[in-house]
């Protein structure tokens, strides 16, 4: 449910490094609890993203949530398909539910997220 | 999460399927099983289940029963003189503020049923024991009822089924044996849009009925979720919502309900006033294409607030954000263009007159 290679943090999304940038999505566990995704609201290619601060918003039929950076960085891409087919997270939240990549600014915020182990019991202390 | 919090008979049931639990008025209340869209779907399609024992059953009986009741609420009960009638009804304060929306269903010889929010439960119950005279019975029966709303194109030949005989009547309701062998009352009315039957039973057969709604393929145990989503399409108000003590039921768009020819009753003299001097706001429909009006949103017209979305959500049938909202009466035709303000943008919203889907297996 939380594949190894990838970073946790706190509010559930994750990151997978690639070089000197990172895909940045939300957990297995955190689109459970939305339930189905209707919509999902994403910086543009070039804004700057702060570790801890809120990068966007999902909004699931239920209620609505922040979407917060796991590390800072610069928007290189933005996964628009979401913009027509913002369900694909629910179906796919590590692969094509991915929801944009980032330059590493600081590489040594990496260090400071969870492995999928520490994760897996933080959410079960969570549910 | 359960402290505090109440549970119906049901929520062993719930918990074995999967539901996801969350508070609500006081209850633990299964919101979703599988999702919230498939469940709607399956509503709409098929048939769905919902458990709604949180809500409150009252049973109102004596010779002065019919004359009380028709001094507590809005419509006029000479509607449901036949016996078995079902009729849609509100209970206002003296303000003509709206107490709580009501079913009576005339369920025996001067006696009554009353199926009230569970939220609003404590609230009714006090007020109506203050304002119902002596020699009137009054019985909070919403212990020992449980309640099953079976709703959706398929509810009515499977309830014929387990029944043995039809249910009655749309806004009627009839006893019945389940099965042979499980006493309830059938009453042909709902909160979805489609055609089917709330069934009322004791609390101990509750799991039992249920068990045998379930054991039909094409049921879906549905939640809260669902169940929001299906009435909002709808446009059926929701109490606490879209109207509440701080509402008059003329601006909440339900004058049909608040008969102007019946004799006194309570908040009449305030609601004839609204009603003379006509309402400065309404509540309306608006759809939404581009995000998810919720409630206490602004509404704005040209930029400027000019009301508040009442109710809001995503409608799995349009695929789209539909809501409800007050606005000043010269911005309430259909096809007015507002906007509604969801956090940091502004996105366009259209007054529409709801239903938002006409097409169900009520309309057919």
């Amino acid at each position: 449910m939380y594949p190894a290679d990838l970073k946790y943090d706190k509010e559930h999304e994750w990151v997978r490094v690639e070089g000197d940038a990172a895909y940045v999505g939300i957990s297995e566990f955190a689109q459970d609890q939305l339930g189905e995704v209707v919509y999902v609201d994403l910086p543009s290619v070039g804004d700057e993203l702060v570790a801890g601060e809120t990068f966007g918003e999902i909004e699931s039929v239920k209620s609505v949530s922040e979407l917060f950076a796991p590390v800072s960085g610069v928007v290189l891409e933005v996964n628009g398909a979401l913009d027509t087919a913002s369900e694909t997270i629910n179906a796919d939240p590590y692969g094509a539910g991915w929801m944009i990549k980032v330059s590493l600014t600081d590489p040594s915020q990496l260090d400071g997220l969870m492995s999928a182990d520490d994760y897996e019991s933080f959410v079960a202390n969570e549910a | 999460m359960s402290e505090g919090l109440r549970r119906t008979p049901l929520y062993e049931e719930h918990v074995a399927l999967g539901a996801r639990m969350v508070p609500f008025a006081g209850w633990e209340m299964p919101v979703q099983y599988e999702g919230i869209i498939d469940e709607h779907k399956a509503v709409r399609t098929r048939a769905g289940i919902f458990d709604v024992c949180h809500m409150a059953e009252f049973r109102v009986f004596g010779f002065a029963a019919f004359e009380a009741l028709q001094h507590l609420v809005t419509s006029d009960l000479h509607r449901i003189e036949e016996l078995g009638a079902a009729q849609y009804t509100l209970m206002l304060d003296d303000d003509g503020g709206v107490i709580d929306d009501l079913i009576v269903y005339h369920t025996g010889d001067l006696e009554y049923l009353v199926i009230a929010n569970a939220g609003n439960h404590d609230v009714d119950v006090e007020w109506m024991r203050a304002h119902l005279p002596e020699g009137v019975e009054f019985v909070d029966e919403s212990d020992r009822t449980g309640l099953i709303a079976l709703q959706g194109p398929d509810a009515v030949r499977i309830i014929t089924e387990i029944a043995g005989k039809e249910p009655p009547a749309r806004f009627h309701i009839a006893e019945a044996m389940l099965d042979g062998t499980i006493p309830v009352l059938l009453g042909r009315t709902g909160y979805t849009g489609e055609d089917g039957v709330e069934i009322v039973c004791s609390a101990a057969d509750t799991v039992a009925v249920w068990r045998l709604l379930l054991s039909f393929p094409e049921v879906t145990p549905c939640g809260l979720g669902a169940r929001d989503t299906l009435r909002l399409e709808m446009g059926y108000p929701l109490h606490g919502s879209d109207m509440d003590r701080t509402t008059d039921p003329i601006s909440a768009g339900l004058g049909w309900v608040v008969s102007a020819k019946k004799g006194d009753y309570i908040g009449r003299e305030a609601v004839e006033r609204v009603r003379a001097a006509g309402p400065k706001r309404k509540l309306v429909g608006i759809a939404v294409l581009d995000g998810v009006p919720r409630h206490g949103y602004p509404v704005l017209h040209e930029g400027s607030e000019v009301g508040t979305v009442a109710s809001g959500t995503f409608s799995p049938t349009l695929g789209h954000g539909i809501g409800t909202a007050y606005v000043p009466v010269a911005l309430a035709e259909p096809g007015t263009a507002l906007e509604v303000s969801i956090r940091r943008k502004t996105v366009e919203a259209t007054v529409t007159r709801p239903p938002f889907v006409t097409k169900t297996s009520l309309s057919a």
